[in-house]
């Protein structure tokens, strides 16, 4: 292959990550229709204490992230649908919850050394081969599962009493959103890292919206967005002696912010001539 | 075109002396009404009434303090085939910034009725398609939704709701900031979904606007059910329905 992807490790990391970049923007862009933009970011912290609990116990911590953020997951939708509290705070309960017991555990294991550095920023220029074939696997299951569910999640999104007026397993579909995502981000985590995972759930969607005319190119555009900003990191990455992940991350907000601000003319919401014409009800008033 | 009516005549929905309370202040007392299939029917009442907690009864989305909803037969929050309710819900509350188009929207109105893990088929293009001409939206199909107006908005759901081929279509205050030649196309498209597809219509409003007169019935509710029966004996109590959506008030005054 030509430069930059020449070097066999480059060729992995270019695998990997455009998998990841196009898969991790279709999960997102259902999340920021929901507004909850900032799950993926919420489920790597709980990630994060997995990882630590992984080292800690000596296993994979892959497979220990993984069964932490699946159960977090499930729990946080579960306190969002119960209405126990709002969307943001049980966010931040998980935000703080998993980063504070990934701090403590890793304190017990004495285990803050580049290997679990290496799960916080990614290790894209590290991939090994069974790891690409673990990160195409879950790309090909997001894939068939967006295809599958992905006009009832945009059901939901629409609105989520109708859905389920209608009959619609909205709690279950919300759940499967959820694990989704937390697959999405633990697999993805070596890759860009968990602090940095999150943003390619986000970020590409973000520039998609601002320019497509349907929710199908808002999919494929994110998707194409995410695929960009991996191939056009790495090679800057690569060209400037930059960590990789960061140039990633840093390539996808410019574009998400140049999008914002080349359709910043267009207003997001239209004013509704309507809204001031709700009839003055004079009657209402006891006089 | 003919109304079609269904065989056996048990009613879509029938509210049995529903009550309900918010702790101690009484909101609904004893609220008895039934509609028939093809029946165009507007429940309306000052804000406070009791419709929007009476609306979320009959969904299925509340349960009833004492007596009970019957919706197609059935106990609201389990009706066999929920589908067959088409539900269109206040304008406000739909995140419409969403990145879709009007075809989009609509044609998620019928995921439930396909059965959500299906990939749509011809009938169910159809349908949208169907949908999208009843309510005067098909040159508009390719439009971001938040490109419509409010009244065009309004219609995408109706339109959505429509897309189920539901018996039963229940509307939240659809008319509310609703400029009137919107209102018109409104009714139009209403009225072809009682005459031609033969659907119950109950329309939840504080005003009826451009549709009292093609109602069969009206249901004054004001925490009890006030009046219910025809536009024009509402009219004979000396009473106007007329398309001012003030009117509403005052003539609920001389109702008490």
């Amino acid at each position: 292959m030509p430069w930059p992807f020449d070097r066999s490790y480059m060729q992995l990391a270019l695998a990997a990550g455009v998998v990841v970049g196009a898969c991790a923007p279709l999960i997102g862009t259902f999340l920021v229709q929901r507004r909850l933009s900032l799950l993926g970011d919420g489920l790597g912290h709980v990630a994060f204490a997995g990882v630590a609990a992984g080292l800690l116990a000596g296993v994979w911590p892959v497979w220990s992230a993984l069964v932490v953020a699946v159960l977090g997951a499930l729990a946080l939708e579960r306190i969002r649908a119960r209405r126990a509290t709002s969307g943001d705070l049980a966010l931040a309960l998980f935000f703080y919850g998993g980063i504070a017991g990934g701090v403590v555990l890793t304190g017990v294991s004495h285990s803050l050394d580049a290997n679990i550095l290496s799960y916080l920023f990614g290790a894209i220029l590290t991939v090994s081969p069974s790891e690409v074939w673990m990160i195409a696997g879950l790309g090909a299951a997001i894939v068939a599962l967006v295809a599958v569910i992905g006009r009832a999640l945009f059901a939901v999104a629409l609105d989520e009493e109708a859905a389920r007026v209608a009959g619609l397993p909205v709690d279950a579909l919300n759940s499967l959103l959820a694990v989704m995502a937390a697959i999405t981000v633990v697999v993805s985590m070596r890759v860009v890292g968990i602090l940095l995972v999150a943003a390619l759930m986000v970020l590409p969607v973000g520039a998609s919206q601002a320019f497509a005319r349907s929710f199908r190119s808002t999919l494929t555009g994110a998707a194409a967005v995410g695929v960009g900003s991996v191939t056009g990191g790495l090679t800057i990455a690569r060209a400037l002696a930059l960590p990789a992940g960061g140039t990633i991350v840093l390539l996808a907000a410019i574009v998400f912010g140049l999008a914002a601000a080349l359709t910043r003319r267009r207003p997001a919401v239209q004013v509704l001539p309507a809204a001031s014409a709700e009839p003055a009800r004079a009657g209402d008033e006891p006089h | 075109m003919t109304v079609r009516r269904a065989a056996s005549g048990a009613p879509v929905l029938e509210a049995r002396s529903i009550s309900f309370a918010y702790g101690a202040e009484p909101v609904l007392e004893d609220v008895s009404f039934a509609i028939e299939p093809g029946e165009f029917v507007a429940l309306v009442g000052p804000n406070g009434s009791g419709k929007s907690t009476l609306l979320r009864i009959l969904l299925g989305l509340l349960p009833a303090a004492s007596g009970s909803a019957v919706v197609l037969g059935g106990d609201p929050s389990s009706v066999r085939e929920p589908w067959r309710i088409g539900y269109v819900p206040q304008r406000h509350v739909l995140s419409f910034d969403l990145p879709a188009t009007v075809r989009e929207v609509v044609a998620a109105g019928r995921v439930a009725r396909r059965g959500w893990w299906r990939q749509p088929g011809a009938a169910d293009r159809r349908a949208v398609d169907e949908a999208l001409d009843a309510v005067g939206l098909a040159d508009l199909r390719a439009r971001r939704i938040r490109e419509l107006s409010g009244g065009q908005q309004q219609r995408a759901l109706i339109a959505k709701a429509l897309a189920s081929a539901p018996e039963l279509l229940i509307l939240d205050e659809p008319v509310a900031g609703v400029d009137a030649a919107s209102q018109r196309r409104f009714r139009d498209s209403l009225v072809a979904a009682v005459r031609e597809r033969g659907a119950a219509v109950l329309l939840v409003s504080h005003e009826l606007g451009a549709v009292a007169e093609d109602l069969d019935r009206v249901i004054v509710l004001r925490r009890r059910v006030l009046f219910d029966g025809t536009p024009r004996t509402l009219a004979e109590t000396g009473v106007s329905l007329g398309v001012h959506a003030g009117d509403l008030p005052l003539w609920l005054e001389g109702l008490r």
